[in-house]
């Protein structure tokens, strides 16, 4: 039973396409993790803004893309686009999926964290010449994404996690690889491998984060 | 007649339906200290937040040092380096150092390389005497030794006038001395200032001028003696016994 479950030969020959699935995922986690946070930044400037015709169509935005299933957005790009007239691939779609989906994500964590900065910093800033773009650059970003770091971190585990949504539409990261290798071997092994290689990656993040959110809890004792 | 560094006239400031300074007048000559009294809500922050266009007036005009802050082509960030502000909580940034908040706006706004900036830095914490405080963190100083950090900030940039908003409300009785000493060192080098608070004792001794304020109002201005000693008004006179009942 242990043997079909974890063949150690199908193993060996099954490794080459698993490590390139895992490198595939670690570069595509360092594509979406920064587009996310670049689109929850744009979204949380935009939300200092408050100005109805900016907060209405904002706040319908971030509200729809985490709503909507990012599995289902993901595929609609993917499948229906291309009847747009516009044929972009597997690798954009994610990316773009990623960036609207985790993007509304990170936005509503760091509009928290400049919420949670006192307007007198601000005021501080401002008043020394500082323009309202730079206030938000040298004294209300830094201290926003100290004071929501364990959040900023458990969206990026979760961000990371999502990476394996990208076997739907044939990019070949580490779930994708791992399903090749078992459709070509009929044996569960590589499945098995990509599984405990999620756990290797995820777990020391897993406890960074767990030290992260024991360290903001005692600050705010 | 020396010259006037801040000119504020007919000052209206709504806040929704709430009509917080109803024409008020200041002029602030250069080298002078104004003191701003009043009760709570009367309009000391607001009409000082308006001197450096932190709040916008809703009709009036300022000058200060001959820029009209409300001409909609004057360079407000640029202007805002002539005008200190420091406030009752302090505000400084708690993830720099004191040397750092010092040397932000220097950088950032007056264009100084970090070396001249750190340079114009210490000696403005050498002023508030915290030059061996330069590496701290806000979290590591006393709030007095904060407040002196706040004014080195804005003395850094060398402006033109200084505005406090009550700046020794916030600290323990036994650190206020140290803030109005730095204070009484800056009046002694010259610095304009207006300074709301409702330390009598440093009024009497440093200002020129103290202006009593009720409901959106100047109700009464003059010398400190006459102000605290001899009030005109009813309103003030009845202000002055309160606070000195305390
Ligand atoms: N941003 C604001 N929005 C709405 N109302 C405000 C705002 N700022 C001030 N006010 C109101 O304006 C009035 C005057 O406030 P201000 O802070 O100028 O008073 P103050 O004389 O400085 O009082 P205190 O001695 O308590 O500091 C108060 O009633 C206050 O609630
Ligand atoms: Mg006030």
């Amino acid at each position: 039973m242990i043997q079909s479950f974890f063949n150690a030969e199908i193993a060996a020959a099954a490794m080459p396409i698993v490590l390139d699935g895992l490198l595939n995922t670690i570069l595509l986690s360092l594509l979406v993790v920064p587009l996310g946070l670049l689109g929850g930044l744009i979204l949380a400037l935009l939300a200092s803004v408050r100005h109805p015709l900016v907060r209405w169509p904002l706040m319908a935005w971030v509200d729809f893309f985490r709503a909507f299933p990012p599995l289902v957005l993901l595929v609609l790009l993917f499948a229906g686009l291309p009847f747009a007239g516009l044929e972009l691939g597997g690798f954009a779609c994610v990316a773009i999926a990623f960036f609207l989906n985790t993007g509304a994500y990170y936005g509503e964590i760091l509009r928290a964290g400049i919420d949670s900065v006192p307007s007198g910093q601000i005021e501080a800033a401002r008043s020394t010449g500082l323009s309202r773009l730079q206030s938000m650059a040298y004294v209300v970003l830094p201290q926003a994404v100290r004071n929501v770091l364990p959040d900023l971190m458990s969206n990026t585990l979760e961000v990371v996690k999502l990476t394996s949504l990208g076997s739907v539409v044939a990019v070949p990261e580490l779930l994708f690889q791992a399903r090749q290798a078992q459709s070509v071997t009929y044996n569960p092994t590589p499945i098995v491998m990509a599984a405990v290689i999620y756990f290797l990656i995820l777990w020391p993040l897993v406890r960074l984060l767990s030290r992260l959110e024991n360290r903001a809890l005692a600050a705010r004792r | 007649m020396a010259k006037t560094i801040v000119e504020a006239r007919g000052l209206h400031k709504h806040f929704g339906a709430l009509h917080v300074l109803k024409g008020v007048d200041l002029d602030v000559a250069e080298r002078e200290l104004v003191f701003v009294i009043g009760p709570s809500g009367s309009g000391k922050s607001t009409l000082l937040r308006c001197l450096n266009r932190l709040e916008e007036p809703s009709a009036g005009s300022v000058v200060v040092d001959g820029i009209d802050l409300l001409d909609p082509k004057t360079d407000i960030n640029h202007a805002r380096q002539r005008i200190g502000m420091v406030f009752q909580s302090f505000n400084l940034y708690p993830h720099m150092t004191a040397l750092g908040n010092v040397t932000l706006a220097l950088r950032k706004v007056a264009g100084k390389s970090r070396a001249e900036a750190d340079a114009i830095g210490r000696k403005a914490l050498e002023r508030v005497g915290l030059a061996d405080r330069a590496d701290h963190t806000p979290g590591q100083l006393s709030g007095g030794q904060q407040q002196r950090v706040a004014i080195a900030r804005a003395i850094a940039l060398e402006p033109r006038v200084m505005l406090f908003d009550e700046p020794t409300s916030a600290l323990d009785p036994e650190l206020v001395g140290s803030v109005l000493g730095v204070m009484r060192d800056l009046r002694a080098d010259g610095m304009t200032m207006v300074v709301v608070s409702h330390e009598m004792g440093f009024a009497r001794a440093a200002a020129d001028r103290v202006l009593f304020m009720d409901h959106g109002v100047v109700v009464e201005e003059g010398p400190p003696a006459a102000i605290f000693e001899n009030p005109t008004q009813d309103r003030t006179r009845a202000f002055i016994s309160q606070i000195q009942r305390h």
